[in-house]
């Protein structure tokens, strides 16, 4: 995968959540990381909403117990 | 003789006040009242039978909910297979909004700050699940398998009967779709962050 866009960059790091990348895929994103703090942070925001539904699932104890 | 009601047995009785806890969980994940009573109501059954497998374990609650997951699984199987589940594969315009045509982010994502402090955080995921609860059934289904239920996308492909690339799809729309729900209404606008766009 040559330069790929924000667009495509945003399921490239979905997809990472939910299958290993390639050497490719994981490179084209390294390199379109260091050039997009708009990227870097919506892959910041999709490791938050894992934690968060992680969270939920444990929280949902205390918060309705 | 004091007038005692007839005798329950504990552990009925112990069953019973986590039906709750339990409808919440179900309800969450199947978005379908009878389901989730359904769902339920065999994991109670369940348990009641195996109460002697349960003997020894610490915590009633997780016991329970891990019987629960398994049930939960057996009914989205089972509505997996009536034929109205269709695919309901549209492509992503949905998102282009969010971009220039050439790709690049028109509202450049900014850094969300972790909610801080136990109050907050109830908060936070009270927001959260307001926006699971905005997500169309199908696509809110196989996030919560895979994020919630914490499935790996192979056995949710298994149990749903789709492809890896679909369920990849719908996993997209989820995340997308809530990102901009949390962006909205718990970390962007109002909270008076908007004012660093840029």
């Amino acid at each position: 995968m040559m330069m790929p866009s924000c667009k495509e960059v945003t399921r490239l790091v979905s997809e990472g959540l939910d299958r290993e990348l390639g050497f490719g895929e994981r490179v084209a994103l390294r390199v379109h990381f260091m050039m997009c703090k708009g990227c870097r942070n919506f892959e910041d925001q999709m490791g938050q909403l894992r934690k968060a539904m992680q969270d939920l699932a444990r929280d949902q104890d205390e918060r309705h117990a | 003789m004091k007038g005692r009601p007839p005798e329950k047995s504990d552990f009925r009785t112990q069953l019973e006040q986590q039906r709750p806890y339990l409808l919440r969980f179900a309800a969450l994940q199947l978005r379908d009242p009878n389901a989730a009573e359904d769902a339920v109501q065999e994991t109670l059954l369940a348990a009641l039978a195996g109460e002697a497998n349960f003997a020894g374990r610490s915590n009633l609650r997780t016991w329970l909910t891990g019987i629960l997951k398994h049930k939960i699984i057996d009914s989205i199987r089972r509505a997996a297979r009536e034929p109205s589940a269709g695919a309901e594969l549209e492509d992503d315009a949905a998102f282009d909004p969010l971009f220039r045509a050439n790709g690049h982010w028109k509202d450049r994502p900014q850094a969300w700050e972790e909610p801080q402090g136990a109050l907050e955080q109830k908060q936070f995921l009270g927001v959260l699940e307001q926006c699971l609860a905005r997500l169309p059934q199908k696509t809110a289904r196989v996030f919560m398998l895979r994020e919630h239920l914490g499935l790996d996308t192979d056995e949710i492909c298994k149990e749903l009967a789709i492809t890896p690339t679909h369920c990849w799809v719908l996993l997209y729309r989820a995340r997308m779709a809530l990102r901009l729900c949390l962006d909205e209404r718990w970390f962007g606008k109002g909270s008076g962050k908007a004012a660093d766009k840029r």
